[in-house]
């Protein structure tokens, strides 16, 4: 299964649609617009973008603190995320997560989680019931290199391995766990390398080449389609920003901070697109023109959403049992 | 009505839950062969591997497996064998389950049941004797049960069974052989609602799980020194039916609360301190607690029973409460 050229586009467009809204975001934080953190995802969107390629509308990603690229490249909507962002009552969430909980079932976001390694056996269940309801629906769970030495990374990939789970478990390695180095965390530096010990296929690819990360995850896909378990796909990647936004960053030296944006996967990608034929230079204007709006639109609609009355603080802690 | 006994209440209503909602599956270390207390005996030949399914010793991953299960429409039961294992899976039950539906604005349900036996007496030592729902019920959004008789141990876990919120299920393992009575047909027991397992006018005895049955036995003792206990079983330990507490406080005028699990930050403490806020004036006499010392549980039976509390605890308290001479 190949990718179309018009989903190449629309590729395009979604990594575009994440790094300038993300752009923005951390814009409005510094402004002081945005309460608590925000764990900015820049630098990393060629992963999100390059596994939802093969995801349909009812397959299921989760992820972490630094997971509203995931979430975006899935589908879901831009401005009821931002709006989530700011704590609002149109948030996708009424303000009750924020930026580092977030879930949109509709749109297969199961959702993210403030706890590294936190959501993988939560995916992983959600991966055991599509199995268990015989669909080929299949789950992609995103986390960092440093929550592959907490243990519900090995308990969750020994378990999706034994039931033969359709879950992709792909790792950003970003070469960081917060504020420290993944040399000074683990001796294993290509974390696919720990698909051995769980018998699945590990998976390592360049995590800034889009196309790179869609064809290794159609591969895995495929495999969790076919009722062949899951996959572990390392995708090496930068993060631009620190951990989070405002993190001075003294951990990092300058070189090293100019020459993880060399790696920027947008300009390399939007060059593939215009050698192939599939971009003219005006068709990437008017791409960008098209992404400019929508994040302008986010903006207008979160800043425009009430926050929630303070009355909701107490709603939703348990359902109504009939 | 017919007669049962506790372990066999909640096999019951795990096969009746299981033949009713296609949904139901029941998954933990070793449940197909029935577990250590045969609780899930029998289930497999019945319903099969693909519902009774025994996980790997992976406290953590089938935790929140079930969780995810869960917020995808099923309705898994996870049995723990031990509740002194549920400490390793803190970070999905406590982070996650337990906040999925509010965190993500009302979006998610999560019934999802975790079976598993508490409490000490039968020299398991250290780590199969806790008594730990008072951390549970701590946590806002799930919900602790914890039944003392085959009645309600059968109608609670089809009610959790039915619940859309995660139920923490908590049986002492010296109830299993406890004998009682149930209906023949269909029935549940309401979460959040205590049940008055003896009337009395003089005092009220709050008791849970195996402490209800040393309450009535203590309650026998009572009577006979001409002290009328009324002995209140929350059944449910969050959410607490405060409403029935402070009602028998309010007749009797004076409390004792007894539980297994470790006295100090309890329930006791809990129950002590709705009492104090709604019904102070109420009272004739301080409010007695009693539970085990700040103290793990040892392994060697005269050191267990030297810490564990008894019916004669709770007699002495009631009677010290009432001014009644205390037996030595």
């Amino acid at each position: 299964m190949s990718l179309s050229g018009d989903k190449k586009v629309e590729m395009y467009r979604s990594l575009l649609l994440l790094r300038k809204l993300e752009e923005k975001t951390v814009e409005m934080t510094m402004a002081g617009q945005v309460p608590g953190w925000l764990h900015s995802y820049l630098g990393q969107e060629a992963v999100a973008v390059g596994v939802a390629a093969y995801l349909r509308l009812d397959d299921f990603v989760a992820s972490t603190h630094r997971g509203r690229g995931h979430f975006l490249a899935k589908g879901l909507d831009p401005n009821r995320l931002l709006a989530e962002v700011l704590g609002r009552q149109d948030g996708v969430c009424g303000g009750k997560g924020g930026e580092m909980h977030m879930a949109d079932w509709n749109v297969g976001v199961i959702g993210s989680s403030g706890i590294v390694g936190g959501i993988l056996s939560t995916a992983t269940g959600v991966a055991f019931a599509c199995q268990y309801r015989d669909t080929d629906r299949v789950v992609a769970c995103f986390f960092g290199d440093a929550a592959s030495n907490q243990g519900s990374f090995h308990e969750s990939l020994n378990l999706a391995s034994v039931w033969r789970l359709p879950i992709l478990f792909v790792c950003e390695n970003n070469g960081y766990g917060e504020f420290t180095r993944q040399q000074d965390a683990m001796r294993v530096l290509d974390i696919a390398t720990r698909a051995q010990a769980y018998d699945i296929p590990g998976v390592i690819v360049d995590g800034d080449d889009v196309l790179a990360v869609a064809g290794a995850a159609a591969e895995a896909v495929g495999r969790a389609r076919s009722g062949e378990g899951p996959t572990l796909l390392e995708c090496k990647t930068h993060r631009w920003s620190g951990h989070y936004t405002g993190d001075p960053q003294d951990y990092r030296s300058k070189e090293e901070l100019e020459d993880c944006r060399r790696a920027d996967p947008i300009p390399r990608f939007r060059g593939y697109l215009i050698e192939s034929g599939l971009l003219t230079e005006e068709a990437v204007q008017k791409v960008e023109a098209e992404v400019v709006d929508a994040v302008a639109a986010a903006v207008e609609f979160a800043l425009n959403s009430p926050l929630p009355p303070p009355e909701t603080a107490l709603a939703d802690v348990y359902g109504v049992t009939q | 009505m017919k007669d049962s006994r506790y372990i066999r209440a909640i096999s019951e209503g795990l096969a009746e839950e299981l033949d009713r909602d296609g949904n139901v599956l029941v998954l933990g270390e070793d449940v197909v062969e029935g577990g250590p207390f045969s609780v899930t005996k029998g289930l497999v030949g019945r319903f099969g591997t693909k519902r009774i399914r025994n996980t790997p010793i992976s406290e953590s991953a089938f935790m929140g497996l079930a969780l995810g299960a869960a917020i995808a429409g099923l309705r898994p039961v996870v049995e723990v064998m031990f509740m002194d294992f549920l400490t390793v899976c803190m970070d999905p039950l406590v982070n996650h389950a337990a906040k999925m539906r509010y965190m993500f604005g009302g979006q998610y349900s999560v019934p999802l049941v975790v079976l598993t036996a508490a409490g000490a007496g039968g020299g398991a030592g250290p780590h199969h004797s806790q008594s730990l729902e008072a951390w549970f019920a701590h946590i806002p959004g799930l919900k602790v049960i914890m039944p003392s008789t085959p009645y309600d141990a059968k109608g609670l876990l089809k009610a959790a069974i039915r619940d859309d919120d995660p139920v923490i299920y908590v049986y002492h393992k010296g109830l299993l052989r406890q004998a009682g009575q149930m209906p023949e047909k269909d029935f549940t027991v309401p979460i959040g609602v205590a049940d008055i397992k003896r009337e009395g006018t003089d005092i009220t005895i709050v008791a849970t799980g195996l402490a209800v049955h040393q309450a009535l036995s203590a309650a026998v003792g009572l009577q006979e020194a001409g002290v009328s206990a009324e002995v209140v079983d929350p059944r449910t330990i969050s959410p607490l039916d405060t409403a029935t507490i402070v009602a028998s406080v309010k007749k009797t005028g004076r409390l004792v609360v007894a539980h297994e699990a470790v006295k100090g930050f309890g329930i006791g403490a809990e129950v002590a301190a709705v009492v104090a806020e709604e019904a102070l004036d109420y009272l004739d006499a301080p409010i007695k607690r009693i539970g085990l010392p700040s103290t793990p549980i040892p392994f060697s039976p005269t050191l267990e029973a030297a810490l564990l509390p008894t019916a004669d605890d709770i007699g002495r308290a009631a009677r010290e409460a009432c001014g009644v001479a205390v037996e030595q």
